[in-house]
């Protein structure tokens, strides 16, 4: 699997994210500068990592989404390749118009910085393959911005089409608000886009991956990926 | 030229941000305040003289990105 993971200036998540991605895939990914205009030839999987990109000057995100790369990471996505962004990757994503919707405010106004459980909704995605459906895993959150909300349209869109990969729930996979932890509109952690290539959450699966962490319940996403693109080549 | 554009969340968007300030004022002892809504002001100097070129930059501007148009709304002044 050959990565690239974006940098912005203020993003700090990125050599968590290359950590994972040469562990589970056996190959270390490109780094790939926001000012740059390409992505390195024969790339599989773009990533973009969490931080604080500009510092979340204007709206978190928005300055990041209209930078140079971003058209080489649109063009990417436009031709069905794997993108995935987290915590401020998923900002950015929706920032520059590939994923529907806006991470508001968190409901309680707090920063989140725990384990969160998550639902698996089904394993149908080159994201959850490594999952079942259904399936509780427990990963890390840390935002303040996390609270997704879309137009009623579109929530319904992206219910009927299958499109929500991801919820907050109890560790025994209920839907109870007092685990909703950002307030999100239905819960929603992570969703995909239209074509299904282009996935954005905001829990960390990447710090989730070693067993000397105790948990290794976000590796299946990696995993998953790589045997994903195996499976295509 | 000066110009001002005003961001201000969309009716029906929750604003937590707004609903703190407007506790915040009442525990100020300031009645009367019935609620807030939070938003942004940008203060835009515009090379040229052209007031209705200066507002198709400013609307761009907007559009592309001082706002998010899923969640807000704007507005461009241009003063002169």
């Amino acid at each position: 699997m050959k990565a690239a993971v974006v940098v912005f200036p203020g993003i700090n998540r990125e050599r968590d994210m290359a950590r994972t991605l040469a562990l589970v895939s056996g190959v270390a990914p490109a780094m790939v500068w926001h000012a740059d205009t390409a992505l390195p030839p024969g790339t599989d999987l773009v990533v973009i990592p969490g931080g604080f990109s500009y510092g979340d000057y204007l709206r978190c995100g928005a300055i990041a989404a209209r930078s140079p790369i971003m058209e080489a990471v649109r063009a990417h996505a436009a031709k069905g390749g794997l993108t995935l962004g987290v915590c401020n990757g998923f900002q950015i994503l929706c920032e520059a118009g590939l994923l529907p919707g806006v991470l508001m405010r968190n409901a309680r106004l707090r920063f989140i910085c725990r384990d969160v459980y998550l639902r698996v909704e089904h394993s149908d995605s080159p994201f959850t393959r490594g999952y079942n459906g259904g399936q509780v895993i427990r990963v890390p959150v840390a935002h303040g911005e996390g609270n997704y909300i879309a137009d009623a349209d579109t929530i319904v869109r992206l219910e009927g089409e299958g499109r929500v990969l991801f919820r907050y729930c109890s560790p025994e996979g209920d839907l109870d608000p007092a685990w909703n932890v950002n307030g999100a509109t239905n819960a929603i952690a992570g969703i995909v886009g239209e074509r299904g290539n282009v996935l954005g959450m905001m829990p960390h699966p990447e710090n989730h991956v070693e067993a000397a962490l105790g948990v290794t319940d976000g590796r299946g996403l990696f995993a998953g990926l790589v045997e994903a693109l195996k499976r295509a080549a | 030229m000066k110009a001002r554009v005003t961001v201000t969340l969309k009716t029906g968007i929750l604003d937590p941000q707004g609903k703190a300030i407007e506790g915040a004022l009442r525990s100020l002892g300031l009645a009367g305040v019935a609620s807030v809504r939070q938003g942004k002001v940008f203060d835009i100097e515009i090379e040229g003289s052209d007031p209705a070129k200066a507002e198709a930059l400013l609307k761009q501007a907007a559009d592309r990105l001082l706002a998010n148009t899923v969640i807000e709304n704007y507005r461009v002044d241009v003063l002169g």
